[in-house]
């Protein structure tokens, strides 16, 4: 086993040994199985990445066992910049978290201990759950990947002992599985219909009839709830709000992408030339719809937060809405384009705020983690000051948002380009003042924050000493979004890997 | 209407019940049997539409299918019961917060944070938030 | 000088120039508060590299190199650094001034907190700055147009007063809106054009516009918008006035070549590198932006007028002077711009004298309105001989500068065939006269009618060195731009290469 497969293998299998090893308790079990989990994760991205660069697209069967019951494997230029971003967030994450949760002597004597003791092995196990789903060529698959996903996703938000986190994890909990079974239901009816798993070879047949328009409702459906797209985004704020730090930042940052990312599947490569035309039209804007209210509905509500991270969460729900704006922009093409194609920009636009979303949350996340733990209060009002004693975590917070609101430069710039040439060379003004005035609210709910944690009369007290650890792991997850916005090349350069649309 | 229509509507609409269940019902454990119930629909329907194979024999991938869900769904469960004890135990009842009939729903912007500030900071070791039971 | 000559082809030049500030701001935003002498030092040597380095790009541009460094940030986008006559001139002025204003923000600063964030983003402000005058095309403008609204924020409000956080809140509310119309403005022509380089004379194929006239008046409008608030045109002027309670050495720059002149030397490039002018006059939007600079020049004198503190009064005289520049750009023939360009330059050395003077007054004697004035030319004479150069110099009397750029414009006017800028002209001179030449005889000749004590003085010098040789300085090569005005290295003679050598 050499190149591609073997680093796919690694992918997932690299962290679900290492949170086997973290399960083993102790501080140096936690340690080596972080350490092992993030080498894995970024030598596989880095493998994968320069195996698809060279070679192309992946396709790998599990063991030899041929379709459709073999596990089938395929890696493309979208897994890949999953893979990588996952990585990258991953690392940074598991790092922070290693100071975060502290000197884990004793695990056992307080409830709080609880979260040291499971939050690395519960972490890893998700994350060879999303590399799963990424390199997942057949649809039972990505069910089964998606089920660990959300029970881990589930109880790493009850790792929070308050009340709130516990019946917020519950409610996340529920949703997640009730996703995942519409899911199913879907899977069931494409595999009698068309007696296929694999997602190339359904894409190959076109589907189009009903059964294929109802299971690919249940599906998206599932997905979307999972996603936290309006109106099915209640559960999200309490639930990325009441983890632990690190906990918010891989919830927000990468569990919601992962099933984005298998609707982006289904949608573009295998439903998105089956269906008639005019439904199809009609369906991605409704995604489009509730993409722009949601990133109004969002912003409001993150404006009118009182807890910083429950406005960060409703942040997330309004940037969700960015990467369901893309699907209507997909769908319009410049004059003279070839009609077959998706438009390209609108493609590059969305992943790369995909991108941009999971360095800049995750960076946003992680400095609000260090200014409540130096404060022990997770109140706006209560981190007044706070960019005095914590320059570079509010510094890490700064530029997080400053990039969601797509300030130049950045990666949210960049992204934010994109989509609105994808809407402005079709002479669609209307999306492109959604997409304007979304980054004008953005930058209100940031800039409120920044209001407080600048104020200079008021000195935190009491004050509890950061890790310098947390401090620097924010920071370069920011440092990161502004050199993306830099240069975009080489990760468009990746995705376009395959092709927008590698399934004719 | 033959055997395996009929089958395949039953799991349809064991399915909508179980959904139904899921979101309808207040008490956690007519979620956790919902959920339930929604995973036996998929199953049911996943056995009675596959396609036959030349010669009338059942299709495997199916069943292998549905096995490998049975598991999945086992495991779901004992996660969903030991939770929802868990919030048994914490909130002395098994619902969810909103689905109390007697509470009022919780406004958006309270404060999410049940820091009492009088316990020893080592207790908030595992996040800046302490215990409330 | 075979070894200079040789330094001078350098093509990474322009990036170099970026750097010198750069890294300086970088490297002092990590210093601690009591690094004095470090801060200092870093301060010092970035603004005389600049300096040098600025110095070897004008003798190469004289020898007719054109600079040109580019990144690839997207594919068919670059960040692209020009060294051009024209960016040159906005370049020179701002290295110079740095230089200037940093001994007289040392001196000025001594004692008070929070220097190091202070100086960090002051030389990260003259980094955005450069970028603005450096840029190649619109992608890289908007990039540093973008970050010198970040970098000066945090200046407005050094202070941390109620008064600062509410001018900074109204700063951030125009220039964030305006940015948004900028950059949907450089999306919509960049999806429209294809293209986004700034070419001497115009870069849009006028076909393009007769096929399609509503939509590049769109684009014009938005554009228009985004640079227009920074020019403080009217009727988006109104946060200029009120940033005034930044400390002196910010509003120094910030009037003289940061901010404002960002905008206008927007308003040039749009006018002359992305339309050109002779579509924008064809179009009728130059015609607008006329008479918008010409009510802007009137509207702001009479402001001037009734303000008794001195840095309002100040304030709205930048309005007004700002709008000459827009004014001679948007004229159709070269005298013209040569009188808008030329009083970019001038503008900004009489200004910021005016600044410097009263930062000094504010600072040595307490005296901050103009009512309070009452022989302070005898307390402290060189800041006044400095200050009555610097304001007769505005009005236009010769031979200081503002006397040359006033003759080319009127002289332009005609020779555009738009006479009725002469009694603009005139009024406007009647009116700067009316506001500055009461301060100038309260000063000399009324007799003390503040709390000051006249014999008081801690050297032979009237003020501190550091604030009182910059005034002087700046005083002198307002003078002699006047003076030896006709001479190659003078503005005007820099100007006079850049329109009739094309660079416009």
């Amino acid at each position: 086993m050499s190149g591609a497969p073997l680093w796919t293998t690694v992918a997932v299998m690299g962290p679900l040994v290492a949170g086997i090893v973290a399960l083993a308790g102790g501080r140096r079990a936690l340690q080596s199985g972080l350490v092992l989990g993030s080498a894995s994760s970024l030598a596989a991205a880095w493998g994968l990445a320069h195996t698809i660069m060279d070679e192309g697209v992946v396709r790998h069967l599990l063991g030899g066992w041929g379709r459709p019951l073999g596990i089938e494997l395929y890696v493309d230029g979208l897994a890949a910049v999953m893979i990588s971003v996952t990585a990258v967030v991953g690392s940074v994450v598991s790092w922070y978290s290693s100071a975060y949760f502290g000197d884990v002597a004793d695990l056992r004597e307080s409830p709080a201990a609880r979260g040291a003791r499971f939050f690395a092995p519960l972490w890893l196990f998700l994350w060879s759950a999303m590399n799963g789903i990424y390199v997942s060529g057949d649809m039972f698959n990505l069910y089964v990947m998606m089920e660990v996903l959300g029970l881990s996703a589930a109880a790493i938000v009850t790792l929070a002992v308050t009340r709130k986190a516990t019946l917020a994890g519950m409610r996340y909990l529920f949703i997640s599985l009730a996703g995942s079974m519409l899911f199913l239901l879907g899977v069931a009816l494409l595999y009698a219909e068309y007696g296929t798993l694999s997602l190339e070879e359904l894409a190959a047949m076109n589907p189009g009839g009903a059964t294929a328009g109802w299971a690919l409702s249940a599906m998206t459906v599932g997905l979307l709830a999972k996603t936290a797209l309006f109106p099915l985004h209640s559960w999200l704020p309490p639930a990325h709000a009441g983890a632990p730090a690190p906990g918010s930042a891989i919830l927000s940052a990468l569990v919601v992408k992962a099933s984005f990312y298998v609707i982006v599947r289904l949608w573009m490569h295998v439903f998105g030339y089956g269906l008639p035309a005019a439904e199809a039209e009609g369906a991605l804007l409704i995604l489009g719809t509730l993409g722009g209210i949601a990133i109004i509905w969002g912003s409001l509500l993150a404006l009118r937060q009182v807890s910083l991270k429950r406005l960060i969460a409703y942040s997330t729900v309004a940037q969700i809405g960015y990467l369901f704006v893309m699907f209507p922009l997909l769908a319009e093409l410049a004059p003279g384009a070839d009609p077959d194609a998706w438009n390209l920009n609108a493609w590059n636009g969305g992943i790369y705020h995909l991108i941009a979303h999971a360095l800049a949350k995750a960076a946003m996340f992680l400095a609000a983690g260090s200014m409540t733990y130096a404060v022990a209060d997770d109140a706006i009002e209560s981190i007044s000051g706070v960019a005095h004693r914590l320059p570079m975590s509010f510094l890490a917070f700064g530029l997080g948002g400053l990039s969601l609101a797509g300030i130049p430069p950045s990666a949210g710039y960049v992204s934010k380009w994109l989509l609105l040439n994808a809407a402005l060379e079709s002479g669609q003004w209307f999306w492109a003042g959604l997409i304007a005035l979304g980054g004008l609210l953005t930058l209100a709910y940031v800039l409120m924050v920044g209001r407080y944690a600048v104020q200079i009369r008021h000195s935190p007290e009491p004050f509890r000493t950061v890790p310098r650890r947390m401090e620097w792991a924010a920071i370069t997850l920011a440092v990161l979004t502004v050199a993306l916005g830099l240069r975009a090349v080489e990760p468009l350069a990746l995705l376009s890997i395959g092709g927008a649309r590698p399934w004719p | 209407m033959t055997p395996l229509t009929l089958y395949a509507l039953a799991g349809a609409g064991i399915f909508v019940l179980g959904l139904v269940g899921t979101l309808g019902r207040g008490h956690l454990f007519w979620k956790v049997l919902g959920v339930n119930f929604m995973g036996s629909g998929a199953f049911l329907i996943l056995m009675a539409a596959s396609p036959r194979l030349p010669g009338g024999e059942a299709d495997p991938v199916p069943q292998a299918m549905v096995l490998t869900g049975i598991v999945v769904a086992v495991s779901a469960t004992a996660l969903a019961l030991g939770m929802a004890l868990r919030v048994a135990v914490r909130t002395g009842r098994p619902y969810l917060s909103e689905d109390l009939p007697t509470k009022t729903p919780e406004p958006v912007e309270e404060s999410d944070v049940e820091s009492s500030p009088d316990r020893p900071p080592k207790d908030r070791a595992g996040g800046e938030e302490s215990t409330a039971h | 000088m075979p070894l200079l000559t040789g330094f001078a082809e350098w093509e990474t030049l322009p990036l170099l120039v970026v750097l010198s500030s750069f890294a300086p701001g970088v490297v002092i935003m990590f210093l601690r508060e009591d690094q004095r002498g470090l801060r200092t030092t870093l301060n010092m040597i970035g603004a005389t590299l600049k300096l040098l380095l600025v110095g070897l790009m004008l003798t190469g541009v004289a020898a007719g190199i054109e600079y040109r460094w580019a990144m690839t940030v997207l594919p068919g986008l670059e960040l692209v650094l020009i060294g051009d006559a024209l960016a040159l001139l906005f370049v020179t002025l701002s290295a110079v001034l740095w230089m200037v204003t940093t001994i007289y923000a040392i001196g000025y600063l001594e004692g008070s907190p929070n220097r190091t964030r202070f100086f960090g983003f002051f030389s990260l402000c003259v980094t955005a700055t450069t970028g603005v005058a450096m840029a190649g095309d619109l992608f890289t403008f908007v990039i540093f147009y973008e970050a010198l609204t970040w970098t000066t924020y945090p200046l407005v409000v050094h202070r941390g007063s109620e008064a600062a956080i509410r001018a900074g809140r109204l700063y951030l509310i125009y220039t964030l809106t305006a940015g948004a119309l900028l950059i949907v403005g450089a999306v919509g022509l960049y999806a429209s054009a294809g293209t986004l380089e700034f070419v001497a004379g115009g870069a849009i194929d006028p076909q393009l516009v007769h096929e399609n006239p509503g939509r590049y008046l769109i684009i014009f409008f938005l554009l228009l918008g985004g640079v227009g608030v920074k020019a403080a045109l009217f009727p988006v002027h109104g946060w200029l006035p009120v940033a005034m309670v930044a400390p002196a050495p910010v509003s120094a720059l910030l009037h003289a070549v940061a901010v404002v002149k960002a905008g206008a030397f927007g308003v040039i490039r749009l006018l002359h590198s992305v339309f050109g002018i002779e579509l924008a006059t064809e179009m009728g939007v130059a015609a607008v932006v006329a008479a918008g600079a010409a009510f802007t020049i009137v509207y702001g004198s009479l402001r001037a007028l009734t303000q008794d503190d001195l840095k309002r009064r100040l304030a709205f005289s930048t309005v007004s002077q700002l709008s000459y520049i827009t004014l001679g750009a948007a004229l159709l023939l070269p005298l013209a711009h040569i009188g808008g360009l030329v009083h970019l330059v001038h503008q900004g050395l009489m200004k910021i004298t005016l600044f410097f003077c009263a930062g000094i007054l504010a600072e040595t004697i307490s005296v901050k309105r103009v009512s309070e004035m009452g022989g302070v030319g005898r307390r402290l004479p060189l800041t006044m001989i400095a200050f009555t150069v610097a304001a007769l110099g505005m009005i236009g009397l010769p031979p200081i500068a503002g006397f040359v750029s006033k003759w080319h414009l009127g002289l332009g006017g005609i020779e555009s065939g738009a006479e009725w800028i002469i009694p603009v002209l005139l009024a406007s001179s009647l009116l700067n006269a009316a506001y500055f030449l009461p301060i100038l005889r309260t000063a000399w000749f009324d007799p003390q009618n503040a709390e000051w004590n006249a014999a008081e003085r801690e050297s032979w010098l009237e003020a501190d060195w550091r604030l009182l040789w910059p005034a002087l300085i700046t005083a002198g090569i307002a003078l002699g731009s006047g003076l030896f005005a006709n001479t190659a290295w003078s503005p005007l003679g820099w100007t006079r290469l850049i329109v009739y050598g094309g660079g416009l």
